[in-house]
């Protein structure tokens, strides 16, 4: 049997005489509100909220998770957008309101549990209340006649009680000898120990973000970066992160493989990077997908990768660069086919113009009817289908500008007009009307590095383990409180011993009272058998019951 | 045996445990068809007493569940069922031991060996039960017809042919947090029958209705209470152990043990409410009937969870496979 929270309605001050002082009426007001605050009834209401709350953040699209498709959405719904981002439901779960409701939870919790905790620590020190005066009326009750005085017959009961790890207090009332045993205190203590560790969960994750910094890069093979927030694509940072308290390291990639079964599926990523201070060689490891490294709460993952098609363009004028390179982003796993841009802004002396190439890469390259498309992941065979630009780029407009597409404004505007097109295996080259050549001679692998920092990590591991133990705890143990009461019954010298247990928990306490009745049961009768007189006969030694 | 022999033996599995259950079905509604008769036969005497346990058998067939002790006819269709039911539940490991024989990797990759597992899952938790307490067979029809409901809709709109795994999910972890996933969300698919049959059942109860009905047949409401209060908390451990495996996890794979990803945010959402459910199941006016209600919404989360997140939205959870 469960049993509900304390009646905590009952227990508020009666209505004070005459006119109360405001400030007695305000701290009336004041408790009112904190009982029902952490009430059972509130929590369930609370608990819903949450889950509530948290259905807007996985059905709309979210900042914290792909900005490129809340922008999509402001597109897609140029009324409704921002209205629902005044209601933060594009960041639902840094959002006032969510935190509003776990925090009341939260409140809610320490209130209903800390009690419950102080009062669960003197009933360690009392002893178990005396026996009911009817323990026909418990859930489990029954009267085991015996030929044994009751204190003996009490004696027994002790010792079964004990065997099973109940603390017992022997009381004698109204000249009746009683018993009452308790266990299983260790349930309300994973009861507190479970909700207290969510607690220690939610601080655990709220300092790791305050705390907290990641960063992320794509690294072509053989390029390096270092942690500070100026070198990374993009990074996030907790309020209390200054940019001078970034681990001092650098990370360098050597070499990354992808590796595909018969049918294509991915099999494994790995990246050879060396990893040291600025200014070092770096200890050379190798990390991949489900494979991070790991150093004094700094860590860097592998979240993907892709091809930089390399090129060689000559000037002209003869001047060469050679060995260009961009990252082209996936936009198809399974084949990796890309896209991406190649911006030349700075053309050399004295020239006005830019160039650019933007493009569309397969690893493994078919041209059918003039298009490019990938079938393979692997680079078996390489080609790019480029188009090549001519004009202002718009880098120093001021405006920010993906590095992995041109700015289409300008292209419009017709300061960017295209000077040709191609596509180009490994080794082929395309020359443009003005003599530019453009060779594209081979591609190298990048991966997408994430450097993240996150003290919290650790004590949000160790709170999730106390929330499951505390959890165990309380849902498979039982507290059981057990009573007996020995009524001499004066014809035979005998007694009869009355028995009842309450359960406190989950589960059917019937099964387990009749193998505990049935055990007393033979008990009793060993004890009897062993202090009748015997007829010269040896005790039986096997007659105890707590050999079974 | 060959991978592709295998992968075909899984298919071929996979219809015969659909036939089992399919006739173990008919079996149980047999079962609770004959479970009406000698009631009626009563009224025809015209006794009018309420639904009493049928005429006297051997002992100890029933003694401890304390469910009206069945005449033999029942009892008959009643094994016939139950042995169906564990032959199908044979067939059913069969189709993901094969699965994964022929995969050579843990037989839960994608939605169908997932929601094929689950479903199993759910069927050998009924079995327990209903070995454990007798009077819990006649849960049988409304576990085994939606298994077979279940099992009809995965083969048609989830199947995958067998194929390894993307490096993503090759992980321990993964396999850890997935078995975890699999096993609480099978127990708690048997907890929101029991808790929808208590609906029907507990209205039934308080309006006295129709002692010839299929609904005089299922357990009483305060069995089936505790049946589904049984199962969540046996299932709510093995679910918060699956979110923090999953957690755990994502940590090594994605870069961060948790991001509100949407298959992140409804595992978390379905703790949320079996949490509520413990409680209500332990405060005054929400037990009962509100209790039953938060357990069949719990178990609305677990399938929208399945079936929305999987297949409509984008997130890093894609590994359905279901194109
Ligand atoms: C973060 C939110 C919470 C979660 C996930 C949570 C979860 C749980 C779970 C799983 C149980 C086990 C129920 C059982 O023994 O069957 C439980 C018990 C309990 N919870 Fe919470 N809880 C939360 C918040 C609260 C709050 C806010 C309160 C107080 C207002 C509270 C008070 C209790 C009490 C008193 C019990 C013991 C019930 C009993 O033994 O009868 N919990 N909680």
């Amino acid at each position: 049997m469960s049993l509900a929270a304390p009646p905590r309605e009952a227990a508020a001050p009666p209505p004070p005489p005459a006119r109360p002082s405001a400030l007695r009426r305000l701290g009336g007001f004041l408790l009112r509100q904190w009982r029902r605050l952490t009430a059972m009834r509130t929590a369930i209401v609370l608990l819903f909220l949450l889950a509530l709350a948290a259905v807007p953040g996985s059905l709309l699209p979210q900042r914290s998770l792909s900005q490129a498709n809340v922008s999509q959405y402001f597109t897609d719904h140029p009324t409704l957008a921002p209205v629902l981002d005044r209601l933060y439901l594009f960041d639902v779960f840094g959002s006032p309101w969510f935190a509003a409701v776990y925090l009341l939870l939260f409140v809610s919790l320490v209130g209903c549990v800390l009690p419950r905790a102080l009062e669960h620590a003197r009933a360690l020190r009392t002893p178990p209340p005396p026996a009911p005066r009817r323990l026909s009326r418990l859930p489990d009750a029954a009267e085991l006649p015996t030929p044994l005085p009751a204190a003996d017959a009490l004696d027994v009961v002790e010792e079964e009680l004990r065997v099973r790890r109940y603390r017992v207090v022997r009381r004698e009332r109204g000249g009746q000898a009683e018993l009452s045993a308790e266990k299983g205190l260790l349930k309300e203590a994973g009861n507190l120990l479970f909700h207290l560790a969510l607690l220690a969960l939610l601080v655990a994750l709220a300092g790791g973000k305050l705390w907290g910094y990641e960063g992320s890069i794509l690294v072509t093979e053989g390029g390096r970066f270092c942690n500070s927030f100026q070198q990374y694509d993009t990074y996030s940072s907790g309020a209390l992160v200054e940019g001078s308290d970034l681990t001092p390291v650098c990370v360098g990639l050597e070499d990354f493989r992808a590796e595909y079964e018969e049918d294509l599926t991915a099999a494994s990523f790995t990246a050879d990077i060396t990893y040291g201070p600025p200014g070092q060689e770096g200890r050379p490891t190798t990390i991949g997908v489900n494979d991070p490294l790991r150093v004094d709460g700094d860590r860097v993952y592998v979240t993907g990768h892709g091809f930089a098609p390399r090129f060689t363009v000559t000037l002209p004028d003869g001047s060469t660069f050679d060995d260009v390179s961009a990252p082209f982003l996936p936009t198809e796993q399974s084949t990796m086919a890309s896209e991406g841009a190649l911006k030349l802004p700075d053309l050399g002396a004295g020239a006005e113009d830019q160039l650019a190439l933007q493009g569309f890469f397969a690893p493994t390259g078919v041209v059918r009817d003039g298009i490019l498309t990938s079938i393979d992941p692997q680079p078996l065979a390489p080609q790019v289908a480029i188009v090549a630009y001519r004009g202002y780029l718009g880098l120093d407009s001021g405006l920010p500008q993906s590095v992995y597409s041109l700015d289409t404004a300008q292209i419009e505007r017709g300061r960017l007009t295209e000077v040709g097109s191609a596509n180009l295996a490994v080794g082929e080259s395309m020359t443009l009307p003005d003599g530019t050549t453009v060779t594209f001679t081979g591609v190298r692998e990048f991966a997408a590095l994430q450097f993240s920092h996150d003290p919290g990590q650790v004590w949000v591991l160790v709170a999730a383990i106390a929330v499951l133990v505390g959890l165990l705890g309380m849902l498979l143990l039982r507290r059981e409180r057990a009573f007996a009461r020995a009524i001499a019954a004066p014809a035979d010298g005998g007694s009869v011993l009355g028995v009842g247990v309450l359960t406190r928990g989950s589960g059917d306490g019937a099964p387990r009272f009749a193998a505990l009745t049935d055990d007393l049961r033979a008990a009793l009768a060993a004890r009897a058998a062993d202090r009748a007189p015997s007829d010269g006969a040896a005790p039986e030694p096997e007659a105890s019951p707590r050999d079974r | 045996m060959t991978a592709d022999q295998l992968a075909a033996l899984s298919d071929t599995l996979f219809s015969s445990s659909v036939g089992l259950y399919s006739l173990a079905v008919v079996a149980f509604c047999a079962q609770l068809a004959f479970g009406r008769r000698p009631v009626r036969a009563r009224e025809l005497v015209g006794s009018g007493a309420p639904v009493e346990p049928g005429a006297p058998v051997e002992p100890g067939a029933t003694a401890a569940s304390g469910h009206p002790v069945d005449p033999p006819a029942v009892r008959r269709w009643g094994r016939v069922a139950m042995l169906l039911t564990a032959l199908g539940a044979v067939a059913h490991t069969g189709v993901l031991v094969a699965r994964g024989l022929a995969t050579d990797r843990l037989p839960w990759g994608n939605m169908y060996e997932f929601a094929t597992a689950v479903v199993l899952v759910a069927v050998v938790a009924f079995l327990v039960l209903a070995l454990r307490s007798p009077g819990l067979r006649h849960l049988g029809l409304f576990v085994l017809a939606p298994v077979v409901v279940s099992l009809v809709a995965i083969g048609l709109f989830l199947y995958v042919e067998d194929g390894p795994l993307v490096a993503a999910l090759r992980s321990s972890w993964l396999a850890v947090h997935v078995t975890t996933a699999i096993l609480g969300f099978g127990v708690f698919f048997v907890s929101g029958i029991a808790s929808i049959l208590y609906l029907v059942r507990s209205r039934y109860e308080a309006r006295g209705g129709d002692p010839a009905g299929l609904v005089a047949r299922v357990p009483d409401a305060a069995t089936l209470d505790r049946v589904a209060h049984r199962t969540v908390v046996f299932g709510f451990p093995i679910w918060t152990f699956a979110v923090i495996a999953g957690a755990i996890w994502a940590e090594s794979a994605w870069g961060r043990p948790w991001g509100w990803d949407p298959k992140e945010t409804w595992a978390f959402i379905a703790w949320v409410v079996y949490a509520a459910y413990l409680h209500a199941r332990t405060t005054a006016g929400w037990r009962g009937r509100p209790a039953a209600w938060v357990n069949v919404v719990g178990l609305a989360v677990m399938v929208f969870n399945l079936l929305y997140v999987n297949m409509v939205s984008t997130g890093l959870h894609s590994y359905g496979g279901v194109n």
